[in-house]
């Protein structure tokens, strides 16, 4: 694995998308991106690879590239974001995709139209991916039982799960990782996960994001850890491969990386717990737990922090706090799994074309 | 039935009695069975249903049937439903009243009862408790009583107030009716898809605690103890209401219960790919739940199988899984699913009788409520009515959501291949359905 991830990382120094003609990067995810469980550990640790190679596009000048001209992606959000879409959007432009933006404010669905029929109707455009975002929990399934030849991207669903955020997490994690070693990151492969002690706080039954990390966290070998108010505890952990801590004080010394949720306030979180200054003092990072975290730990937040609540100002503003390199990379990560999905196709068209 | 029922002579079927099951012929004629035994006489210009290898049992009673009429026809009608349901080999069918407009007023009750007439099954209405199902006054019981309702219940939900159900219990006290309850208390299940519990934390969906139905139950018998009145326990799902249910018959109290074939033969782990159709209310709940509910049908603790049919037009079950509505088809499929869930459980007679004699009793229409030869659930002697099930249970056959009698296709077993068959269907003397087809 690690001399497969050496040698394709020599490649896409030159050219990224040459990548795309290995047999190595035809693998393994899709057709959808639905679960983080769809990927497993070999899909996660393909999707950091090539991320680090569309990492380094960025960094360019002209930070673009062709492989998915041709390609149309829509991005279809039926709830609101700012980052994540605009995430999605940038790396599909990125690789020369053209990119369709459902407005659902102001589109049929508010008509009254079905979002079966709202997917059906897109299709026939000839689109090649959704990128979707939706309220309800497996919405994205759904879709991808509907759809006849595009493919699905999760953009997080309901409380179930947001794929990207965790594979953007855990590039970030293996990005400070690495800086800490003075490797390269992509030397690390995912070897750098296994031990690693994740603890996850705050409102979990909620989260779509908390879903997703324990997955793909716990798929590299870390071991999670969950703590929160229990009535913020998902109803029933079983099979979830996560321990709970009833102490956070006791836990965050032995901590490697901590991952912070946002209190859902629009999801009715609030009322789960007595007040939010109750919250703040039994789960928020605040100045005096930021003491007891090592001394290289890593705090990382899916965004929009809720400064004064599950983070203290002061705190959010410290360098182990990534947040802004969370958003920086999700452009990569997007692209690769945009890449992954889609490039396989004109990786095969573009050999059948080329050489016949 | 405008014209006259013909002969009809079931040969060769074992006959499902409360004693035992017997090799004999059943002749039916005007209507009432006239002759059981071996080597029956085939009277000239008779009707002769083969029932060879088959169980001959009493037609089905279901207790719990959404017929949709009036409100809501592009899911199910009056006509639809019934026709499911003598596909299903049932007999009588109890249309619940959470109709649009409700059956609250005796004026929806007739139109319904008289939408109900000339069916290949007969239909009973139950009534709603309450005005609107609103939970709020009482509906008119005894103008309903009047019209021959014997079951009231504002299924679909509870009745959440405790004080109104203590009212209309001691008010229905009188009137020789049956209130029955969906237990849900409403806030502990707000906003709830599926079962709290295993899976819902997993696939990220809000749960209805098992608690909404336990809370609601408690709270009724404590009514039922309070009043007097017998009560009806509609669908029951977890294994704590079964332990409430038996503690109250150990205790004496006037109440039955039913649950559904789909809380015996499936559980929240069939929502993994969420899939409105495994939506449904009260919701699957855990494999330990199913067991419990299996061995409270054995050991009488709950008294029958219901199916619940709640039929869905496609498009409503296309939404995403939290906004679809709650509900699935049972009634053609509720003979064979009942009788695979309980393998080793319950035999096929002791499961028809749970699909006969009980509910028939429950809903007043035995042969203790009525004169023989108008009454629902058996036995099969001489003078009972004709109304008659022939179930084969080595036919096998595959469920084809689009080939049903219902308007809707919400069926959970859709692709599934289910053993055991009902072949023949004869209602008040008419064979309805003969080799698993409707006659008209």
């Amino acid at each position: 694995m690690s001399l497969t991830d050496q040698t394709q990382s020599d490649q896409t120094q030159s050219d990224p998308t040459q990548a795309e003609t290995e047999p190595a990067i035809r693998t393994t995810i899709g057709p959808h991106l639905l679960s983080v469980a769809d990927l497993g550990a070999d899909g996660i640790a393909e999707v950091l690879r090539v991320a680090e190679a569309f990492a380094e596009v960025e960094r360019r000048s002209i930070p673009k590239v062709p492989t998915l001209r041709g390609k149309v992606v829509a991005t279809l959000f039926f709830e609101e974001s700012t980052r994540t879409r605009l995430s999605f959007e940038t790396a599909a432009k990125r690789l020369s995709a053209d990119v369709l933006s459902l407005a659902v404010a102001s589109s049929s669905v508010k008509k009254g139209e079905s979002l079966r029929d709202t997917v059906e109707t897109i299709e026939a455009m000839g689109i090649d991916a959704v990128v979707l975002r939706h309220s309800s929990s497996g919405a994205p399934e759904q879709v991808a039982r509907w759809v006849e030849r595009a493919h699905v991207v999760n953009a997080g669903d309901g409380w179930h799960e947001h794929p990207t955020q965790a594979l953007v997490d855990c590039f970030t994690v293996r990005q400070v990782l690495a800086e800490g070693a003075g490797v390269e990151p992509s030397s690390l492969g995912v070897s750098c996960f296994a031990g690693l002690r994740v603890l996850i706080v705050g409102d979990v039954r909620h989260s779509r994001v908390a879903r997703s990390e324990v997955l793909a966290y716990s798929a590299l070998g870390a071991e999670v850890i969950l703590a929160g108010p229990s009535s913020l505890m998902p109803a029933s952990l079983e099979g979830w491969p996560v321990t709970v801590a009833d102490d956070l004080d006791g836990v965050l010394p032995s901590a490697d990386v901590v991952s912070l949720l946002r209190l859902q306030a629009e999801r009715g979180s609030g009322a789960f717990v007595p007040s939010l200054r109750e919250y703040t003092a039994g789960w928020g990072l605040t100045q005096d737990r930021v003491g007891r975290l090592g001394q290289h730990a890593i705090v990382t937040h899916p965004g929009p922090m809720v400064r004064g609540v599950e983070i203290a100002s002061d705190v959010a503003d410290l360098p182990s706090v990534v947040v802004t390199r969370q958003v920086t990379n999700g452009v990569a990560v997007r692209m690769a799994v945009l890449f992954l999905l889609l490039g396989a196709d004109s990786a095969l068209e573009g050999l059948g074309s080329t050489r016949g | 039935m405008a014209e006259a029922a013909p002969t009809v002579v079931i040969r060769g079927g074992s006959v499902v009695g409360p004693t035992g099951t017997t090799r004999a012929d059943v002749v039916v004629a005007d209507g009432v069975i006239v002759a059981v035994g071996e080597d029956a006489r085939v009277p000239a210009g008779a009707v002769v249903l083969d029932a060879a290898g088959c169980l001959v049992s009493p037609g089905l009673v279901d207790l719990h049937t959404h017929l949709r009429q009036p409100g809501a026809e592009e899911a199910e009608t009056v006509e639809s439903g019934t026709r499911a349901a003598a596909l299903g080999g049932f007999t009588a069918v109890v249309a619940m009243p959470n109709t649009d407009p409700p059956i609250d007023s005796a004026a929806v009750a007739e139109e319904v009862l008289a939408l109900g007439r000339d069916q290949p099954c007969e239909v009973l209405v139950a009534g709603a408790i309450t005005l609107g199902r609103r939970g709020e006054e009482l509906a008119p019981l005894r103008e309903l009583a009047a019209l021959g309702i014997r079951l009231f219940t504002d299924d679909g939900s509870g009745v959440q107030s405790g004080a109104v159900m203590r009212r209309a219990l001691e008010y229905a006290r009188g009137l020789g009716v049956t209130l029955a309850e969906h237990c849900e208390d409403a806030e502990l299940a707000a906003g709830g898809a599926m079962h709290d519990g295993a899976w819902s934390s997993r696939l990220g969906l809000p749960g209805i605690p098992a608690a909404a139905e336990e809370a609601m139950l408690a709270r009724d018998l404590a009514l039922v103890r309070q009043t007097g009145a017998p009560m009806h326990f509609l669908h029951l799902s977890t294994a704590g209401s079964v332990a409430l249910l038996a503690a109250a018959k150990a205790e004496g109290l006037a109440v039955t219960a039913e649950v559904t074939p789909h809380h015996l033969a499936l559980t929240h782990a069939a929502v993994c790919g969420y899939d409105p159709t495994f939506k449904v209310n009260p919701p699957l709940r855990t494999a330990e739940d199913t067991q419990a509910l299996a061995a409270a049908l054995a050991d009488g603790t709950i008294d029958a199988i219901a199916t619940d049919h709640a039929p869905h037009p496609p498009e409503a079950k296309d939404l995403p899984f939290d906004q679809a509505p709650p509900g699935m088809l049972g009634l053609e499929t509720a003979l064979s699913v009942s009788i695979r869930a309980l393998e080793g459980v319950l035999s096929p007679e002791a499961v028809l009788a749970r699909l006969t004699s009980a509910p028939a009793a429950i809903a007043r229409v035995s042969t203790a409520q009525r004169p023989a030869a108008f009454a629902q659930g058996g036995p099969i002697v001489v003078g009972a009515a004709g109304h008659l099930c022939v179930f084969d249970p080595e036919a096998s056959f595959t469920v084809d959501a689009h080939r049903q009698a219902s308007r809707s296709r919400n069926t959970p077993f859709a692709g599934t291949t289910l053993r055991g068959r009902v072949r023949h269907t004869v209602y008040a003397g008419f064979p309805v359905v003969i080799d698993a087809e409707l006659q008209r």
